[in-house]
């Protein structure tokens, strides 16, 4: 007998009794359903998240003031006053770091004619914008100069100027107050998004560092050091030397927590990898019963099946059936049962994923490889699972079949 | 006249035309074991079936018929002797080997039909074919060649709930004729229906083996069925008892012309 031929015998068989065949599949629809769905969004979150990191910047290594303390709890950047303009000076001379910007940053109200908005301006030096790699697309950024000088220039982000500037005037060169300060806007940048804890990047205000740390943060300390890696192999590098050298420069003895915290992009990325492996490590769990599940209510079925079918293998037997030939056919009968399961699942999967990605407006994204996982699990179901049925079926004894009532 | 003498004159006229037996059945033996009781079902069997024979074996119950039909059929393997079909010895043919014979050269008729339930006729002749890797299209073509020869045109897509007894025996007589077997084998193909549709089906059979030469073996336990075969062969206690000719030999086309006509679904249906 030909494969296609066996197949098309199966879904007769299966055919015969819809809802049997539909009720039986449902495990094998709900696991393969579920894995897609949760796959989908899963490398969607992953996807975007992916994106957002590369959207962080330059090989980026940020220092922020501050410890963990043994029970995992940051303490806020403002309690600790010990990160300093002349420890991210410090930093810079690192050989793996090739751009370092110190920073701090506070609330704000800011004031454009009859506009005003509450947002948050951010301290930096001049190679903030090389390390984030977010170019100033009107104007100019500042300068070194205009740090030294405490200048009261700044550099808007989009969301400011959606708000502040209503009538679409051009803010370069315009004076803005920000906390009833007089400010020159000498720059716009580059729309950025949102960032991966999903806030607004766009909505802040870049200044000299100096001009913020006396003239509205009132401190003469900093937050946060943001350091640029010569590349991505040196980060790591580059975190333990910075270690090192804060915790020198801070005179921290070695039974004391460090004062400060290093993260880079790519702790984030594995952070994020990590939390991917347990969430994939849950989905495999899940699949795996619900397929065992699925695959357990197959073998009943079938075991049902050949025990009413008893006559009916009789006869096949009697007009020249082999054992291959029962066997092949009860066998191939499981496949398409847990093939069309898997089928069913995919596209229950697909629809679930559209609908999560449509109200909830995650981004989902189904590989390839998924489905063809799910294929070639369910395959795998139906064989394992059909096998025992089909060889009962398969060993009967002709006589006896055709015999039995 | 002694019936051994007439058994020994057929069979010595066949080997004067020369043919071969189709079945050539030497001493067997068939012993069920039941762990603490053996049942001896066959005694030792013999009995040679020409081409073209129409034999009918008889016997009380429990006397063996079914046993020797099963492994006349091949669906079985003796205990004991030696069975040659068409000079084959299939007496210890593996299991592959068996299914093979029986799907080319077995055709089996069962008293319960046996046809598959919710599958048309034709797809219920075309199952033997199915086993011996025939076409689609040759096996729809032969499938309902087979079903015209048993008198079932236009019942094609018919499912054996919409057909009545005798018309299901019918498309069981043609899934057995299919792949043009040297041998029909009929287990009490009667035991299931009335009078007249007995006759039709034995009808069907004398036609079969008149105009086609095919040799049927069936079991029947109705002196009356027997009388349309040509040959009695009668069982006792898995023993041959008596084998003889027939010769008051019945036409069933004959008696069903004498038969008043009765309404017939079978022909309205
Ligand atoms: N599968 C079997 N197991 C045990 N005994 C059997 C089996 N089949 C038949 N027999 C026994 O063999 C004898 C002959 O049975 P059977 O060939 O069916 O007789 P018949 O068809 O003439 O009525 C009976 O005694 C029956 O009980
Ligand atoms: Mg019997």
């Amino acid at each position: 007998m030909d494969f296609s031929a066996v197949f098309r015998v199966a879904l007769k068989a299966l055919a015969r009794n819809k809802l049997r065949t539909i009720l039986t599949m449902l495990g094998i629809i709900i696991g393969v359903g579920a894995v897609i769905c949760t796959v989908a969004i899963g490398e969607g979150a992953s996807n975007a998240v992916q994106e957002q990191l590369r959207s962080l910047g330059d090989n980026m290594i940020f220092i922020s003031a501050g410890s963990v303390n043994s029970h995992g709890v940051r303490m806020g950047s403002q309690a600790t006053k010990t990160l300093t303009v002349e420890d991210a000076q410090a930093i810079g001379q690192i050989p793996f770091i090739k751009a370092v910007t110190p920073g701090v940053g506070t609330s704000v109200q800011v004031v454009y004619k009859d506009q005003n908005w509450y947002t948050s301006i951010r301290g930096n030096a001049p190679s903030y914008f090389e390390i984030r790699e977010w170019p100033v697309v009107e104007g100019i950024p500042f300068s070194q100069r205009d740090v030294e000088a405490a200048a009261n220039v700044c550099v808007l982000g989009q969301t400011i100027v959606e708000n502040l500037f209503v009538d679409g005037e051009n803010p370069i060169g315009k004076m803005i107050r920000i906390q009833n300060i007089p400010f020159r806007v000498i720059g716009v940048l580059a729309r950025k998004g949102q960032s991966p804890w999903g806030h607004d990047e766009d909505d802040t205000i870049i200044a000299p560092y100096t001009t913020v740390q006396k003239k509205l943060a009132g401190i003469s300390w900093i937050q946060y050091v943001m350091a640029s890696a010569t590349s991505v192999k040196t980060i790591p590098a580059a975190e333990q030397q910075i270690e090192a050298l804060l915790r020198q420069r801070h005179h921290l003895r070695p039974n004391e927590d460090d004062d400060f915290i290093i993260r880079s992009t790519i702790d984030i990325a594995n952070a994020r990898a990590q939390s991917a492996r347990i969430l994939t490590l849950l989905l495999a769990s899940i699949a795996s019963v619900s397929l065992l599940v699925g695959g357990i209510g197959i073998m009943n079925i079938m075991l049902v099946s050949v025990t009413e079918r008893t006559r009916e293998i009789g006869v096949r037997m009697a007009v020249g059936a082999t054992e291959d030939d029962v066997q092949m056919q009860f066998l191939s009968e499981a496949v398409v049962l847990s093939l069309l399961g898997g089928a069913l699942g995919i596209v229950f999967g697909i629809f679930g994923s559209m609908l999560v990605s449509g109200m909830l407006h995650w981004p989902t994204l189904i590989p390839p490889q998924a489905i063809a996982i799910a294929v070639l699990f369910s395959a795998g179901v139906g064989v394992f699972f059909g096998y025992y049925p089909a060889r009962k079926a398969a060993r009967l004894d002709p006589i006896e079949a055709l015999r039995y009532e | 006249m002694p019936e051994g003498l007439l058994q020994s004159q057929a069979g010595f006229v066949h080997r004067l035309a020369g043919s071969m037996p189709v079945i050539q059945v030497e001493n067997l033996h068939k012993t069920y074991d039941l762990g603490e009781v053996q049942v001896h079902a066959l005694r030792g069997i013999s009995l040679e079936v020409y081409p073209g024979e129409f034999v009918a074996i008889m016997g009380a119950s429990g006397s063996g018929k079914s046993t020797f039909m099963n492994l006349i059929g091949c669906l079985d393997r003796p205990t004991r002797g030696r069975y040659l079909l068409d000079g084959q010895d299939v007496s210890e043919f593996s299991k592959i080997e068996l299914a093979h014979i029986r799907n080319r050269k077995i055709g089996f008729v069962f008293q319960g039909f046996n046809l598959l339930s919710r599958t048309s006729a034709l797809e219920n002749v075309e199952l033997p074919m199915i086993y011996s890797g025939i076409s689609h299209q040759d096996r729809i073509e032969r499938a309902r060649e087979a079903l015209r020869s048993v008198g079932l045109e236009g019942r094609e897509e018919h499912h054996p709930s919409q057909l009545s007894g005798g018309q299901q025996q019918r498309v069981a007589i043609a899934r057995a004729l299919v792949n043009h077997p040297s041998l029909v084998v009929a287990d009490e193909p009667t035991g299931n229906l009335d009078s007249r549709t007995s006759v039709e089906i034995m009808d069907i059979f004398q036609r079969l083996n008149a105009e086609q030469n095919i040799t049927v073996l069936l079991v029947t336990h109705e002196p009356d069925i027997a009388r349309y075969a040509k040959r009695i062969v009668l069982f006792r206690d898995g023993k041959i008892r008596r084998d003889s000719v027939v010769e008051d030999r019945l036409d069933a086309s004959q008696t069903l012309l004498d038969l008043p006509a009765v309404e017939d679904d079978d022909e309205e249906a």
